[in-house]
């Protein structure tokens, strides 16, 4: 069965997941193998989950971490009826 | 009648064995518990409040929940996708407060019903990791993420930013498998369609140009 683009993009997200079946698969590739627009949009599509998985996107403030523990530290001392501290 | 787990080396099982450390009385084992996860919590606050004191401030109420809550933690569902749960709460309940969120938003997401069309190119040109170097690429990533309509933008970090698989991503959303599959479906050629056509400029063809 030949199938045309809009269908093929409905599949798109399922396709980069290797979650597609395999009937469906065929036909989604034998699409692509011919069509430079829907393997374009397949690449750029992969190529931005490539870069919005990098560490680099997000950075931490700086501090960030220090003051986390400092305020579960109060918290957790606070907490505790009597004073744990034993290593 | 098996009761303990058969791999006591996994960082899941490592992780049981601490929160019932934790539990017995040694909570100041809680900051080693939680380190793997700061970072994590930390994008999903900032990419639902996109302002990074209120994210800061979302993720320590959040862990800060988690210790007081620790012991109605159950062993069958991952510490990860708990954690991360507790954290899209304080979230969505600072954006509450906040106003900035319209009720009808979580239940009616927008244009639920239309066709999402992707962006249309005749070729791509692959923008390499190191391109993340320059800050303006990396600004125009955030901004895409943070103007996804907001049950989208929970899928995509999680999964597509914080790359965890579809059943932790359903998980922490407290979801059906099959809804995480059709929002980030969604969410993904939404994402392609504001990218792409950014992006193209940053392709390493042009470097040729840039110092001219």
């Amino acid at each position: 069965m030949v199938i045309d683009c809009k269908h093929v993009w409905d599949h798109i997200s399922a396709y980069l997941d290797n979650d597609l079946a395999p009937e469906i698969l065929k036909q989604v590739q034998e699409h692509l193998d011919h069509c430079e627009i829907c393997s374009a949009i397949l690449d750029s599509t992969r190529n931005i989950l490539i870069l919005t998985a990098d560490e680099r996107v997000f950075e931490l403030p700086l501090g960030f971490s220090e003051r986390l523990h400092a305020r579960l530290d109060a918290e957790i001392r606070g907490m505790a009826s009597s004073p744990p501290e034993g290593s | 009648m098996n009761a303990q787990p058969a791999a006591p080396a996994s960082s899941a099982g490592k992780e049981a064995l601490r929160i019932a450390s934790i539990l017995a009385g040694n909570t100041h084992e809680f900051h080693d518990l939680i380190r793997p996860h700061e970072r994590s919590a930390y994008v999903m606050a900032l990419s639902m409040l996109k302002n990074e004191a209120d994210a800061e401030e979302v993720v320590q109420e959040a862990f800060l929940k988690a210790f007081r809550n620790l012991n109605s933690f159950r062993a069958e569902s991952r510490f990860s996708t708990w954690l991360m749960s507790i954290t899209l709460n304080e979230a969505r309940n600072r954006l509450r407060h906040r106003n900035i969120i319209k009720i009808e938003s979580l239940d009616h997401p927008p244009g639920d019903q239309e066709n999402i069309s992707p962006a249309l190119l005749r070729d791509w040109r692959e923008i390499p990791s190191e391109t993340l170097e320059r800050m303006e690429v990396r600004q125009i990533l955030r901004r895409a993420i943070a103007d996804l309509p907001p049950i989208y933008r929970e899928v995509f970090v999680l999964r597509d930013v914080q790359e965890l698989s579809v059943i932790e991503a359903a998980e922490s959303l407290g979801i059906s498998v099959a809804s995480v599959k059709v929002r980030l479906h969604r969410a993904r050629i939404m994402m392609q369609k504001m990218l792409a056509p950014q992006l193209k400029q940053f392709n390493p063809k042009r470097r040729w140009f840039s110092w001219l």
